[in-house]
C-alpha cells in the first residue's frame, strides 16, 4: 500500500474521478505495466478492451509464464483484479516476486468444458484475465470473447495460439545466466520478446529484457554449492556483470531492459 | 445487599480431572489413574486412593504404590472443556449458574428448592439429571455461602438456614484450602475452623494480612461474595423445519435464503458477524450432510444461500469433487435446514474500506468470482497464499475462493539478504528466488544420463557417480545439459516415516534455454518445477 502512496499525486491524477461521473467501464483507461515492456505496447500499457496475445515460445518453457506474469504485475500492483483461468501450473512463488498482489488473483485451474461461459463470466467483473487457450476454440468463440472485453473494459490475455489478437507478444529467446557445470546457480535470464499485431503494432518490434533481473537475487551469497564429484575448475567465476538497466527501474526490479526497443 | 450469605447449592463432581481424562481421552476411571502436574499428583481415582495414592506425592512414589497406576498429564484446558455439558445440563433445571471451577459449580438455592419443592428434592433432581445427560457423579451440598456449601458438597450434607457456623466450626483448619496457613494455624494451637473464627478479626487481619482476614470470614461463615453467574452463551442458530420434505435444489436454496436472512437479522441484533458458518440439513430419513464454510468477509444472505446450493448440488450429484466414493446420494428429501454461526466476531472488526482495494471494483470482482464458483462449483476458483515450504509446491497453498487466507506451513517467501523473520520458522535448505513460474501438480519422470551413456546416481552421501550430460523426458530427443548446480539435499519429516521424506534437488539448464528444477528421490529423477 505505502508502495503506491508514494508514487504521488501525479499517478493518482488518472485514478481519480468524482464520485458522480459513470465507471468509464468500456473506457480509455490504459493499466499500467512494467516501463520496460511499455515500448512493446502501441498503448504504452494494457488498454481496456484490447486482447493481448502471449504465444507459446519455441521452444516451449522459454519464457511465456514469466513473459505473462510480468505483463500483469504492474497492474495488480496498481489495485487491479487479475484472473487466470487454466493453468494448473501456475507459480504463485514467482508471481509474487514479480509483484502481483495474490489476494488480488483468482485462480481457476480446471474450468473445464465451460472454458468460454468462465471467461465471459470474469471478463464482467476482472480487469485482466489470463487464459491458457484450450485446444479446440473456434474463430467464432475467440471473437466473441475477444469483443465482450472490449465492450465491458477488461483486457484479455490468451497464452498460447490466438488469431485476431491486438498484439502478439512471443518469446524469441531465453538464455539464463549463473548456472555453470557443476556449480553456481539460476540467477537471471536474457529474454527477447518480440511484438506483432494490428493498427499502431503492425511494425514488428523486438526487445530484451531480464527476466526475471538478477535484482532479486544480487544479494544471496554467490556460493550456495558447488557438487561433490562435479568438475570444480574456476571455483568462482563471477556471473556476468548486471545489464545496462533503465533509469529508476533497477530500483523495483525483477525486469530489466537490456536491448534497444 | 444483605447481611446473611446466599443461601447456596454446589454441585462437586469428585476427582472432576480423573473424570475429564475419561471424558476427553478415554481414560477408563474405574482403573487406577493419577492426574500429575509438574510431577506431583493432583488427582486420582478411587481405585489408585485405596492402592495409597494421595495427592502431592511424586510420580515415581505414586508408581511405587500402585504399580499399574495410569498416568494422565494435567490440562485445566481439557477438565473446563469437559465440565461444559454439566454446566449445561445444570442449567437446563435452574438458572443462573456459577463455574466455581471446573468439577464444581454453584447456583443459589432460593429458586430451585422453591420450584423443584425442598432443598433436599431440588439437589436429588440435580443428580439425577446429571447422572442421565453426562453419565458424571455428582454431590450436592447446600449451605449458606459458596464455601460452606463447598465443604457441605464433599459429604453430600444440607446444612439447615443458619447452621453453617456451627457446621464449619467442626471442620480441621484444612478444609480453608490454604496449606502454608493450616500448618501455621495448626502450630498456634488453632485446630478447627471453629477456633479460627474465634479470634478477634482485628488480630487476624494484624497478623496474617488480608488473605488471613477473608479466610477467617470464610471460617465464621460470613460468605458475603455473590455468585458471579455466568451468561449462557446467546443461541444464535436458526432452523427450519418442512413439513413437505424439500427435494429440488432450487427449492433448497430459496429455502436456505430465507433462513441466512433470519440468521443475518439475530446477528445484527446481538451486533455480530460469523466468519464461520455451519449448514447443516438433514433428510426425512435421517440422513445428515454438515459442513462449515470459511469466509474472510460477511456472509451476505445470498452469499448463505449460495453455499446452500453448493453444498446441496454436491450432495444430490453424489459426487464430492474429490472422486472417491464420496458419501452416499440422499434418499429423500429435505425436512430440516440449520445455518449454525461459528467464529463469531463483533460486526465492528469489519470495516469497509473507504476507496481503492475494497471499493467498487472489488465488489465486481467478487461478484464475477462467485458467478464461476456457481458454475464450476465452489472448489473451482481459488487464491494463492504463500508460506513456509521448502519446494515450490510445499510453499503455495490454494484457498477456494472466498475462505480465510492462511498458509499451509508458517512462514512467508524467501527474501534476498533477509533470514528468517522473527518467529518465523527459516526453513533451511528451500532454494532462493527466482522461483519457478510453472510448478508441476505431479513431477515428471524424467531420465538423466552421463556423457557415457549410462544413468547418473546420487548417492546416500551426495557422491554424484558423474556429471549429468544429457535429458530424456518422457520418450522425447535426449536433451543437452549446459549447465547444472546441486545436489541440493533435503530430508524432510523424517520423525513421521509415513511422510518422510529424503530428496536432493538439482537445477539443470538445457541447450534450448530451458531451465529445469529436478529432484531425485530413491533413485528417480523427477522435473518438480520449470524456469518458464
Amino acid at each position: 500500500m505505502a508502495g503506491h502512496m508514494v508514487v504521488g499525486s501525479a499517478a493518482l491524477a488518472g485514478l481519480v474521478r468524482p464520485a458522480s461521473a459513470p465507471d468509464p467501464a468500456g473506457g480509455h483507461r490504459v493499466l499500467p505495466v512494467a516501463p520496460e515492456l511499455t515500448g512493446l505496447l502501441p498503448s504504452r500499457g494494457l488498454r481496456r478492451g484490447s486482447t493481448i496475445a502471449v504465444a507459446a515460445g519455441q521452444p516451449r518453457h522459454n519464457g511465456g509464464a514469466s513473459l505473462v506474469l510480468a505483463l500483469l504485475a504492474e497492474a495488480s500492483r496498481a489495485g487491479s483484479w487479475c484472473a487466470v483461468v487454466g493453468v494448473p501450473t501456475f507459480g504463485a512463488g514467482a508471481a509474487a516476486e514479480l509483484g502481483i498482489a495474490l489476494d488480488r488473483l483468482a485462480l481457476v485451474p480446471n474450468p473445464g468444458p465451460e472454458w468460454a461461459t468462465v471467461i465471459a463470466a470474469l471478463i464482467d467483473g476482472v480487469d485482466v484475465v489470463v487464459t491458457a487457450v484450450p485446444a479446440a476454440v473456434s474463430a467464432s468463440v475467440a471473437n466473441r470473447l475477444a469483443a465482450r472485453a472490449r465492450q465491458r473494459g477488461s483486457v484479455l490475455v490468451p497464452y498460447g495460439r490466438w488469431e485476431g489478437a491486438d498484439v502478439t507478444l512471443q518469446v524469441v529467446r531465453g538464455a539464463w545466466e549463473g548456472l555453470g557445470p557443476g556449480r553456481g546457480r539460476l540467477r537471471r535470464r536474457e529474454v527477447t520478446v518480440s511484438a506483432r499485431g494490428r493498427g499502431a503494432a503492425a511494425r514488428p518490434k523486438e526487445i530484451k529484457v531480464w527476466l526475471p533481473d538478477d535484482e532479486l537475487t544480487r544479494v544471496i551469497p554467490r556460493a550456495v554449492a558447488s557438487a561433490v564429484g562435479g568438475p570444480t575448475a574456476g571455483r568462482s567465476r563471477p556471473v556476468a556483470p548486471p545489464g545496462r538497466t533503465v533509469a529508476g527501474v533497477s530500483r523495483r526490479g525483477a525486469l530489466t531492459l537490456v536491448g534497444p526497443a | 445487599m444483605t447481611d446473611a450469605p446466599v443461601r447456596t447449592l454446589l454441585l462437586w463432581c469428585p476427582d472432576w480431572p480423573v473424570l475429564a481424562a475419561e471424558v476427553v481421552d478415554g481414560v477408563p476411571a474405574t482403573g487406577p489413574v493419577a492426574v500429575l502436574h509438574a510431577n506431583r499428583v493432583v488427582a486420582c481415582s478411587e481405585r489408585a486412593r485405596v492402592e495409597g495414592v494421595r495427592r502431592g506425592l511424586r510420580k515415581r512414589e505414586a508408581q511405587g504404590r500402585c504399580p499399574q497406576l495410569t498416568v494422565v498429564e494435567y490440562d485445566p484446558g481439557r477438565d473446563a472443556r469437559a465440565f461444559e455439558p454439566v454446566v449445561a445440563a445444570v442449567e437446563e433445571l435452574v438458572a443462573g449458574v456459577e463455574v466455581v471451577r471446573p468439577g464444581a459449580c454453584a447456583v443459589a438455592a432460593r429458586g430451585p428448592s422453591r420450584y423443584l419443592g425442598g432443598e433436599e428434592a431440588a439437589a436429588e433432581q440435580i443428580i439425577e439429571h446429571v447422572a442421565q445427560t453426562c453419565a458424571v457423579e455428582a454431590q450436592v451440598g447446600i449451605a449458606d455461602g459458596v464455601f460452606a456449601a463447598g465443604l457441605a458438597a464433599r459429604t453430600g450434607r444440607v446444612v439447615p438456614p443458619g447452621g453453617t457456623p456451627a457446621f464449619l466450626a467442626g471442620l480441621p483448619v484444612e478444609a480453608l484450602g490454604r496449606p502454608a496457613l493450616a500448618d501455621l494455624l495448626r502450630r498456634l494451637g488453632v485446630r478447627t475452623l471453629g477456633d479460627f473464627a474465634a479470634l478477634p478479626a482485628g488480630d487476624v487481619l494484624a497478623r496474617f494480612g488480608f488473605d488471613g482476614a477473608l479466610t477467617h470470614r470464610l471460617a465464621a461463615g460470613r460468605d458475603h461474595r455473590p455468585l458471579a453467574v455466568r451468561r449462557p452463551p446467546a443461541d444464535l442458530t436458526v432452523t427450519a423445519e418442512y413439513d413437505e420434505p424439500v427435494d429440488r435444489v432450487d427449492a433448497a436454496a430459496f429455502a436456505g435464503r430465507a433462513l441466512a436472512e433470519q440468521l443475518h437479522d439475530r446477528l445484527a441484533g446481538h451486533g455480530l458477524a460469523c466468519t464461520r458458518l455451519g449448514i447443516e440439513a438433514v433428510t426425512a430419513h435421517g440422513q445428515e450432510l454438515h459442513r462449515v464454510w470459511r469466509h474472510d468477509g460477511l456472509l451476505t444472505a445470498a452469499a448463505i444461500a449460495d453455499r446452500v446450493r453448493w453444498q446441496l448440488d454436491g450432495w444430490l450429484t453424489g459426487s464430492n469433487g474429490r472422486g472417491g466414493a464420496g458419501r452416499a446420494r440422499p434418499t429423500a428429501g429435505i425436512i430440516r435446514l440449520r445455518l449454525i454461526p461459528d467464529g463469531v466476531i463483533a460486526q465492528a472488526g469489519l470495516q469497509p474500506g473507504l476507496w481503492g482495494e475494497t471499493g467498487e471494483e472489488r465488489e465486481r470482482a467478487h461478484r464475477a468470482l462467485s458467478r464461476v464458483q456457481g458454475i464450476l462449483g465452489p472448489e473451482a476458483v481459488f487464491t494463492a497464499v504463500l508460506g513456509g515450504g521448502r519446494s515450490p509446491a510445499d510453499q503455495v497453498r490454494l484457498v477456494p475462493w472466498g475462505d480465510e487466507r492462511l498458509p499451509a506451513r508458517p512462514g512467508g517467501p524467501p527474501r534476498p539478504g533477509e533470514s528468517a523473520r522473527p518467529g518465523e520458522p527459516p526453513w533451511p535448505g528451500r532454494l532462493p528466488p527466482p522461483a519457478p513460474a510453472v510448478v508441476l501438480p505431479t513431477p515428471l519422470a524424467a531420465v538423466v544420463h552421463d556423457a557415457d551413456g549410462e544413468p547418473v546416481v546420487v548417492s546416500a552421501r551426495l557422491r554424484l557417480s558423474a556429471p549429468p550430460a544429457r535429458l530424456t523426458l518422457d520418450a522425447a530427443r535426449p536433451m543437452e545439459i549446459t549447465g547444472w548446480a546441486g545436489p541440493w539435499p533435503v530430508d524432510e519429516r523424517w520423525w513421521a516415516p509415513a511422510e518422510a521424506h529424503r530428496r536432493a534437488r538439482f537445477q539443470v539448464g538445457l541447450a534450448n534455454g530451458t531451465a529445469l528444477l529436478l529432484v531425485v528421490e530413491a533413485g528417480r529423477w523427477l522435473v518438480e518445477a520449470i524456469y518458464d
